[in-house]
């Protein structure tokens, strides 16, 4: 455009006006919404993983709830898994410490190992992966003891102390990185249930990291909590992931934004996308992740 | 629907209509800026006093919706925390106001300069040819304008290339006005003026430049500040 001077006063931008320049194909910017391409986008293998998963199929009867997930967890990461409802990652998260072997109807194919020990093994045994893989559910599940035994029971189970003291040293320790111990060390023979929402779950975290577990997993261990509640939980996560590997299932995105350093996306079974958390949440790269995250249809 | 629009397609129907809001907006500044530098410039070719003065003090305007948009982008923020291409549009629309309101800046010391211009009863054309600069980065700001409502990465990429353009003619200018200087001391003063007003041009490509670049930030999530053309297109091919 020249300028007119004819015209006193020259017009103003228009938003619409003819093309200036022929479209050409924009590769870098065309997402991919092939829902069915098996292939995840993005860094889901790594180097020196603490958790590896291939190729893993899971079934409950005829219905497939997994498909052919392939995602490695780093160590003293924590990860995120991010869906809509029915997405599979709860599914997923149960598959790593074999919580779904007590569903009858489930069925698992594939490779899973931690620090490259296949967990489905025949010589594997299960009450000792858990012990290795805790888990903390989405509902507070203190049992119905006291505030001690709640963390003590672990510990007992596995005989981790040779003596009281260092089953109180345990208890005491726990409660503490969980960020507890200040606000029930009066009271320890109180009852589990008696604490507060965010404080029972805090417990649970407690009786999780009680007996030394290598990876912690969290179903939305923070969405029957306040903000409060919330933030201190999230800032445990923080603090835990020097010693622990996390991975959380999480339906608040803004949570996952804020704890995890990666995020992977699961869609209908599919994990769709793996990446670092900023990048997911600024630049996703397939349009399904892109549509989930900015809570359009998908 | 179309699943490219970064503004439509969200299940809140509501803040697929705030964004939209704030989009038009923007362009509607962008057609204030655009106009301003546009009599800015014509102010300078012509002499003329009236849209001189019109242009030096009409930037009110330009301010007051930098700081509407501004405030509308921070609600959004906190009310809605975008994320990814939602978040990727407020933060350019924010970034991109502020150099909006920049050109304005510019486009009123044109009108300024002009103004004194005339009072000392001289022209610009008597010192130098602005004419050409000036249509440089009046199609420049066109450009990025159209660039961002479209979201055209490829005008973006075509406007960031004629940076050179505008950087050679200004040089060019500018020699022409230091020799008019050292021949004829007296014309010092207006020809500094003169410099000015080139100064100003070619801040306004500058900030066109900036605007194309954020529009590839919101397109491809790439940030291509600070590198050269060729490697802008690099980048974006990756």
């Amino acid at each position: 455009m020249s300028i007119n001077t004819s015209a006193k006063i020259s017009q103003p931008f228009q938003a619409n006006t003819e093309p200036m320049l022929e479209e050409t194909s924009n590769k870098a910017t065309t997402k991919s919404s092939d829902n069915k391409s098996d292939i995840t986008i993005g860094e889901n293998i790594i180097e020196n993983p603490k958790f590896s998963t291939r190729n893993v199929d899971v079934f409950y009867d005829d219905k497939q709830a997994i498909f052919n997930a392939s995602l490695d967890i780093g160590r003293n990461e924590v990860i995120a898994l991010i869906g809509p409802s029915g997405c599979g990652k709860s599914t997923f998260l149960r598959t790593l410490n074999r919580m779904n072997d007590t569903i009858p109807s489930c069925r698992i194919s594939g490779e899973i190992t931690l620090d490259g020990e296949n967990i489905y093994d025949k010589k594997m045994d299960p009450v000792l992966l858990r012990a290795r893989v805790g888990m903390v559910f989405q509902k507070a599940n203190p049992f119905p003891k006291s505030i001690y035994d709640n963390v003590a029971y672990g510990p007992r189970l596995h005989g981790l102390a040779r003596t009281n003291s260092e089953l109180d040293e345990i208890v005491i320790t726990s409660l503490e990185k969980a960020g507890l111990f200040n606000e029930v060390k009066d009271r320890l023979t109180a009852p589990g249930t008696g604490l507060s929402g965010g404080q029972q779950q805090r417990l649970c975290i407690a009786r999780t990291i009680s007996v030394s577990p290598e990876v912690i997993l969290m179903d939305e261990p923070a969405s029957a909590l306040d903000p409060i509640a919330t933030a201190i939980i999230e800032e445990l996560i923080d603090e835990l992931r020097v010693n622990f590997t996390i991975a959380i299932v999480t339906h608040s995105m803004q949570q996952a934004a804020r704890v995890s350093q990666r995020t992977a996306y699961f869609h209908m079974g599919k994990i769709i996308e793996v990446g670092n958390t900023s990048q997911i949440f600024t630049n996703p790269r397939h349009q399904l992740t892109e549509n989930y995250i900015t809570g359009k249809f998908g | 629907m179309n699943t490219e629009s970064p503004l439509s397609g969200h299940i809140s129907k509501r803040f697929d209509s705030e964004l939209e809001d704030i989009r038009n907006k923007v362009l509607t500044m962008g057609g204030l800026v655009e106009t301003q530098v546009n009599n800015g410039i014509l102010a300078l070719m012509e002499s003329d006093s009236v849209i001189a003065q019109k242009v030096a003090t009409e930037d009110y305007k330009i301010n007051a919706m930098e700081v509407e948009i501004d405030e509308q982008c921070v609600e959004i923020l906190a009310r809605r925390q975008p994320a990814a291409s939602d978040l990727r549009l407020v933060v350019t629309i924010i970034k991109t106001i502020t150099d909006l309101e920049r050109i304005g800046d510019q486009a009123e010391k044109l009108g300024r300069f002009e103004l004194e211009l005339i009072d000392e009863g001289s022209t610009s054309t008597q010192y130098a040819k602005l004419e050409h600069l000036g249509n440089l980065v009046s199609k420049m700001l066109h450009n990025a304008l159209n660039a961002f409502a479209r979201l055209d990465g490829n005008v973006a990429l075509k406007t960031i290339k004629k940076d050179k353009k505008v950087n050679d003619e200004f040089e060019s200018l500018m020699r022409q006005l230091i020799t008019l200087m050292m021949e004829d001391p007296r014309s010092i003063k207006n020809a500094l003026r003169v410099s000015w007003c080139a100064r100003a041009l070619e801040r306004v490509g500058d900030h066109a430049i900036n605007i194309c670049e954020y529009v590839l930030f919101l397109k491809h999530g790439k940030d291509v500040r600070h590198i050269d053309y060729k490697e802008v297109k690099k980048q974006l091919s990756k």
